[in-house]
């Protein structure tokens, strides 16, 4: 009875529950969609990290991070490639040689860091042959061939076909130089990434360091990512020479950032349903003074405080409850269509999402556990919105309230 | 004191208001006895007590001083939520601006108290029958507020306040609203169950109309009983006027 009493007594003004109901709904709606919004930027992010940049997981000489010193490559590098390629979880993997140093042209120079691949395998992992804007990818024939992202190109002034100078240490500390002939330009979605890594053949770069067949890397993707914590594990009991890392060891920033984007959202989803509370608790404290004579009433009659209280949340809850799934719906529906579709910003952001490794075309993502997530939390809020009209109800003196006009 | 014999009993009833700069003393040693079966009018000009009289003996105002005892039960030593389960038990009001639930049918105001009283939904539905059958309303039972006039809305009133078979029922100018025909209609439905059922009723009124149908009609005047007289044998006052 008290919650058929409650659910009519938000009908008596529809105008203004409409009003809350669609506040409710519509702040919901754009509650998820902005969490969908945000994870489906940072789960491109991380996949285009993992599938690009860093893969599923790095081997190095447990040396290597700390300087990137030439000197520190994986002992057996080549046995440990073969090794890996033929495990059946393994998706693909291949080696580099990593080296930092400074990259010239005739006009301009800056750092870089320069990568010696192998260039089958590396598009295997990378897919860095997909990414060429213009020229052609790396082959095992030609020496002294790079492919420089476009951005490098424009910082160096130079073109395809242009000569560019690698200079960097060997892995006796002695500086060397090589000209290398640009045959290939690249553009990804991080213009970061595309000023700073130079594509050469590792062949190449292993002979001029005196490391020729070696490597400082291995990189590798899994068929399931899954299975990851266990390949990693696996192979640093196999390898003790080497050290296994996944993304998030490799990448902390971006693990950080997924897990740092989770806080943001539930503390932006609570600004949301704060903002929504004070509109239901302003509205039901409308209600409740609205009613002084008939609350009064009622606990003449014998409606104990207790009954009154309850039938008063649960005016409140009704409200929030019977808004709450027209707003996750269409937050839900919305998610899914925009999911699919996806959602291309290139016209607006495309530069400014490039320059902090973001692709401008996001597919909004939302995993179930969120909407779950946010149903608890819009119960929640609906409870305590409920209690300061509530307690104003309890509070009014029967006798004074029957009195008023 | 604590005499059964009246179901209602005020001894040196004195409430003061002293809210203002002046207190105010509204009900001034009132010493009242109503017995089962009472047809009483409270009567008296604006600001006698009457109101607060009546407030006082249905446990929704304390006194400054004295008791009320109803049906034995000193109300003064029960606490507010005691106070309200009592009225829910033993007192039925009936107010003058009818104070229905307007989102509530008539057969849904008279089933509230009911429900408040945790009562079997067949001991409802059959109580709810006979009181609107008393009232004369079985036909707009299902009528909100907002389709009932003021007269029929003052019965679903009266209805509402014996729906919790109260030892008597308290109504605060109940007829103040209503046209001459229709508080004839309510004072003849009030008269009847206080004859046929034996009913206490004690009204505040100045409603002429009242007082000629109260057996008792007891005067207020600055807050003390002025004059209380019996004016008709209990049995009378339920002839049509």
């Amino acid at each position: 009875m008290l919650f058929q009493i409650a659910w009519k007594n938000i009908w008596r003004n529809k105008t203004r529950s409409l009003l809350v109901m669609g506040s409710v709904a519509m702040g919901l709606w754009v509650g998820a969609f902005m969490m969908a919004y945000a994870f489906g930027m940072i789960d491109q992010r991380l996949q285009d990290a993992v599938k690009n940049e860093i893969s599923h997981f790095q081997m190095h000489h447990p040396e290597f991070e700390r300087d990137n010193e030439v000197k520190y490559f994986l002992q057996e590098g080549s046995q440990m490639l073969r090794e890996i390629q033929a495990d059946d979880r393994v998706q693909a993997a291949t080696g580099r040689v990593v080296i930092n140093g400074m990259v010239s042209s005739a006009n301009s120079s800056t750092g870089g860091k320069f990568i010696g691949i192998m260039p089958e395998s590396e598009d295997a992992v990378t897919g860095l042959k997909d990414k060429l804007t213009q020229g052609n990818y790396l082959d095992n024939e030609s020496r002294n061939k790079v492919i420089i992202g476009e951005k490098l190109a424009d910082k160096l002034k130079v073109r395809l076909r242009s000569k560019i100078v690698l200079t960097f240490q060997d892995s006796t500390g002695n500086i060397l130089a090589g000209a290398f002939r640009i045959i290939g330009l690249y553009k990804t979605y991080n213009s970061l990434y595309d000023e700073t890594n130079i594509f050469v053949r590792g062949a190449d770069i292993g002979r001029l360091v005196n490391l020729p067949g070696e490597f400082h890397e291995i990189a590798a993707l899994v068929h399931e990512p899954e299975t990851l914590d266990t390949i990693v594990h696996e192979l640093n009991a196999k390898y003790p020479q080497a050290k296994t890392e996944d993304w998030k060891e490799i990448a902390p920033e971006i693990s950080l950032m997924i897990e740092s984007f989770d806080q943001y959202m539930v503390i932006f989803l609570i600004i949301i349903l704060l903002a929504l509370s004070f509109g239901i608790i302003n509205t039901m404290l409308m209600a409740v003074l609205e009613r002084v004579r008939e609350i009064g009433m009622l606990m003449a009659i014998g409606m104990n405080k207790l009954k009154l209280f309850v039938m008063i949340s649960l005016e409140t809850i009704c409200l929030v409850i019977a808004a709450a799934p027209i707003g996750m719906l269409l937050g839900y529906f919305t998610v899914q269509y925009l999911g699919e579709t996806g959602m291309d910003l290139s016209a607006v952001y495309d530069e400014g999402y490039a320059a902090y490794g973001f692709k401008s075309f996001i597919y909004p993502k939302l995993e179930d556990i969120y909407y779950i997530r946010i149903t608890i939390m819009v119960i929640v809020t609906a409870l305590l919105a409920s209690i300061y009209p509530a307690i104003t109800a309890i509070r009014l003196d029967p006798l004074k309230a029957i009195r008023k006009i | 004191m604590n005499d059964l014999s009246h179901v209602i009993v005020t001894e040196n009833l004195t409430k003061i208001y002293d809210e203002g700069a002046i207190p105010v003393k509204a009900v001034n040693n009132v010493n009242l006895k109503v017995d089962q079966g009472e047809f009483t009018a409270l009567v008296g000009p604006s600001g006698s007590g009457k109101t607060t009289l009546l407030n006082l003996i249905g446990g929704l105002d304390k006194p400054t001083s004295g008791n009320v005892w109803v049906d034995g039960k000193n109300l003064n030593t029960l606490k507010k939520n005691q106070l309200i389960d009592f009225r829910l038990h033993n007192i039925g009001f009936v107010f003058q601006a009818y104070n229905l639930i307007p989102v509530l049918t008539a057969r849904e105001n008279i089933e509230f108290v009911m429900l408040l009283q945790k009562a079997s939904k067949k001991e409802r539905s059959q109580r709810v029958l006979e009181l609107l059958k008393e009232v004369g309303l079985k036909d707009k039972m299902n009528n909100r507020p907002d389709e009932l006039s003021g007269g029929q809305q003052q019965r679903v009133a009266v209805a509402r306040a014996l729906a919790s078979k109260p030892k008597f029922v308290l109504a605060d100018e109940p007829t103040a609203n209503l046209d001459s025909k229709t508080a004839a209609n309510l004072l003849d439905i009030m008269g009847k169950l206080n004859h046929e059922e034996g009913i206490t009723f004690i009204f505040s009124t100045h409603d002429q109309r009242v007082i000629d149908r109260a057996h008792r009609v007891v005067t207020l005047v600055d807050g003390a009983i002025y004059k209380d007289e019996i004016t008709a044998a209990p049995s009378d006052h339920m002839k049509p006027v």
